[in-house]
């Protein structure tokens, strides 16, 4: 689960990292009006949406005025920012975080994030903050610096005492590096996060160090023990289609293509795109509606790809183990009749009692273009994707 | 033989008691395992599928002599039936529970290695389909009639795509010696690596298949053994071509984050240690009988 920056912030604050001054708005008149809150001179306004590269996508303006301020505000909200991470349709702006501005001597980079290979969390910084730490792998390769944490006894304080010398600090301004490092490991670690990222953080020309920008993302599996961040969800941030499938306990990613999937097992549903590929076709989903496939989640299933209006054909591919073929073909028959599909609908079964589940298909009357392979699955729900398309434009034309 | 389990290994289910861990006790029962217990705590003293239950693991290992226990606890107190497993003496552990908190599994692996390598119990999972050595025993969720007993080993982090593969080679008539399900999960008990280190050992295994998907650098680790210590036939297939980068697909596990982490990256560093990659999911089956018709 991602937050936003304001809220990445808060919590930050709270484990003793110094922030900047700031505050949430709604509305470009609250913009306005948090100006005189914060005081000085020169504020920044930040579009508060899940994504990176928000700067380039001129989602954070510098305002010299009340009035500047308001404007940034009005342009902003309720605008869908397209970053360089979100995908063409954007994230809706509907909160800014209005922040007082900094005289900035340097930028640097911190970031904790879950390593698989060490399995343990490791921390980077860099002293070319700034830019996507994958920039500053490329063009810095040397200035990255890696410490990994002893799961046993968390972070120590030498550790971010040698993060800090690495960095180049002024040894007046080590002790408050220590805090902030150690502060964002204890965050992380006390609220199951799996990625912790302070870029910029900042030397001021005044000498003191802060985080201009923070992002936290939380270990999905460990909500149930952090109540306090599950409130913390934007929902609005979410592809719709996605959260209604979580909701439902159905895991689905909308990709661009036109083919729907509908498969048991998140690798089967890789392999299932990776086939529709390679037969000419481009996956609409990924969708794994779990091991237990149960006629109410193929049902569920059916209904969450038919509202994606790009998907012109659908493709089932359930290996049943413990769940039986033919209850799986019970599902999918009472899923078409209750809400007909009008685009066609290849169903291939596997495992467990699949004779009768094809026989079941075969028995409804119902359009299923039955598949008894992987590949010939694949083939067929291209193949009828391409001949309902060609069908559909004649009939275009002929009306 | 076979690798990690055969009849002869003494299997505690932990979470016996709940729906989910009777039925597959049920099933791995019907499939040879030989199952001698189960433990819920607050249940000691009580009968499940017609084995004793017992309160704690350390009970149930003095009274049954289990070497091995498979967990269907759920995610909030798995990782504690794991370290549970590990320090009352069990040897293998297989944990099917989806849903594991990652900082749980950072702390499972650290607890582990308070053994000595000697006696440190092998942890399979979690999030997988579990183990099966086909015609002998099962310590997992799959069904176990579309796997041919033979001498092909299976290793994959998919459950469902690892049946494709074992029901496509069926087909063609190639049984397998063990298949192997390590997770869907960023951090887990057993890597790739771990696992051909043991399918390379097993006499019984002639070649083995592995099924790899997106994300983590253990394919990559799997390709620097296959160069510098594997004899036998190696078969990959890497899910997750068609997938966008920084996107979950499904496992906790499976998202590019890296360099690396694309499957055509995996495939490219499998194929350059002499890896046989199966072009298509669909072409497993056929791939691996082609590989080991040239091996011949």
């Amino acid at each position: 689960m991602d937050i936003h920056e304001y809220q990445a912030k808060e919590i930050l604050a709270r484990f003793g990292v110094p922030v900047p001054r700031g505050a949430l708005a709604y509305s470009p008149e609250q913009a306005a009006y948090r100006t005189r809150e914060i005081g000085g001179h020169v504020w920044v306004v930040k579009a508060q949406i899940h994504s990176g590269g928000r700067g380039k996508a001129g989602g954070i303006r510098i305002c010299r005025t009340e009035d500047e301020v308001y404007e940034a505000a009005d342009a902003l909200l309720g605008q869908r920012l397209v970053t360089g991470q979100t995908g063409p349709s954007g994230r809706l702006v509907s909160r800014i975080y209005v922040e007082g501005g900094q005289h900035i001597a340097r930028e640097l980079y911190l970031g904790f994030v879950l390593d698989r290979k060490s399995e343990r969390v490791m921390v980077v910084a860099s002293a070319e903050g700034g830019m996507e730490i994958e920039e500053i792998a490329e063009t810095h390769p040397g200035s990255i610096i890696r410490v990994s944490v002893e799961p046993a006894v968390g972070m120590q304080a030498f550790q971010a005492r040698e993060i800090a010398f690495a960095l180049g600090l002024d040894a007046a301004i080590v002790p408050e590096a220590v805090q902030a490092i150690l502060g964002c490991y204890r965050a992380f670690e006390d609220l199951d996060a799996t990625m912790v990222e302070v870029n910029p953080l900042i030397v001021t020309e005044e000498g003191h160090l802060l985080a201009l920008d923070a992002k936290m993302t939380f270990d999905d599996n460990a909500l149930f023990r952090r109540p306090q961040l599950a409130e913390l969800r934007d929902k609005s941030q979410e592809d719709p289609r996605e959260t209604r499938a979580a909701d439902r306990g159905l895991s689905y990613v909308g990709l661009e293509g036109n083919i729907g999937c509908i498969v048991n097992g998140a690798g089967l549903a890789m392999a299932t795109m990776d086939m529709i590929k390679l037969a000419g076709g481009e996956p609409a989903n990924f969708l794994d509606i779990g091991g237990g496939a149960t006629p109410e989640r193929v049902a569920k299933a059916f209904r969450l790809v038919t509202s994606d209006a790009n998907v012109e054909a659908i493709l089932v591919n359930i290996f049943a183990g413990i769940n039986r073929c033919d209850w799986v073909a019970e599902g999918v028959v009472q899923a078409l009749e209750k809400t007909p599909v009008d685009v066609p609908v290849v169903v291939r079964l596997a495992g467990t009692n699949v004779e009768e589940g094809r026989r079941i298909l075969a028995r409804s009357g119902l359009p299923i273009i039955r598949a008894s392979t992987l590949a010939e699955a694949a083939e067929r729900a291209v193949t009828a994707w391409k001949n309902d398309r060609s069908h559909r434009s004649q009939k275009a034309v002929n009306a | 033989m076979s690798i990690l389990l055969d009849r002869s290994t003494r299997v505690l289910v932990q979470g016996i008691t709940g729906r989910i861990g009777a039925f597959h006790t049920r099933d791995m029962l019907a499939n040879g395992t030989t199952v001698v217990g189960g433990v819920t705590p607050g249940k000691g003293g009580t009968e499940a599928e017609g084995l004793p239950v017992f309160d704690t693991m350390k009970e149930a290992v003095a009274a049954t002599d289990a070497n091995a226990s498979i967990i269907f606890v759920p995610p909030p107190f798995a990782a504690d039936s794991i370290m549970e497993a590990a320090d009352a003496g069990i040897r293998l552990c297989v944990a099917i529970t989806d849903g594991i908190p990652a900082q749980d599994m950072i702390r499972v692996k650290r607890y582990m290695r308070r053994y000595r390598a000697e006696n440190r119990m092998r942890l399979i999972g979690p999030n997988c389909a579990g183990v099966i050595s086909p015609g002998k025993a099962m310590m997992g969720i799959m069904p176990a009639h579309i796997y041919l007993p033979g001498h092909i080993g299976i290793v994959g982090r998919s459950g469902t795509l690892g049946y494709e593969a074992a029901a496509q080679m069926k087909e063609l008539g190639l049984g397998v010696s063990t298949s192997v399900g390590i997770g869907g999960d960023p951090i887990n008990g057993s890597s790739f690596r771990d696992i051909l280190e043991l399918f390379e050992a097993d006499p019984d295994t002639h070649a083995v298949v592995m099924i790899g998907e997106i994300g983590g650098p253990q394919e990559a680790e799997a390709a620097e053994y296959i160069r510098d210590h594997m004899t036998k036939p190696v078969i990959a297939y890497v899910a997750g071509l068609s997938a966008p980068k920084g996107r979950r697909m499904g496992h906790a596990g499976a998202i590019i984050s890296a360099f690396g982490e694309s499957a055509s990256e995996k495939v490219e560093i499998l194929r350059e240690v002499g890896v046989s990659i199966s072009p298509t999911p669909a072409a497993i089956g056929t791939t691996v009988a082609e590989t080991l018709a040239r091996a011949a």
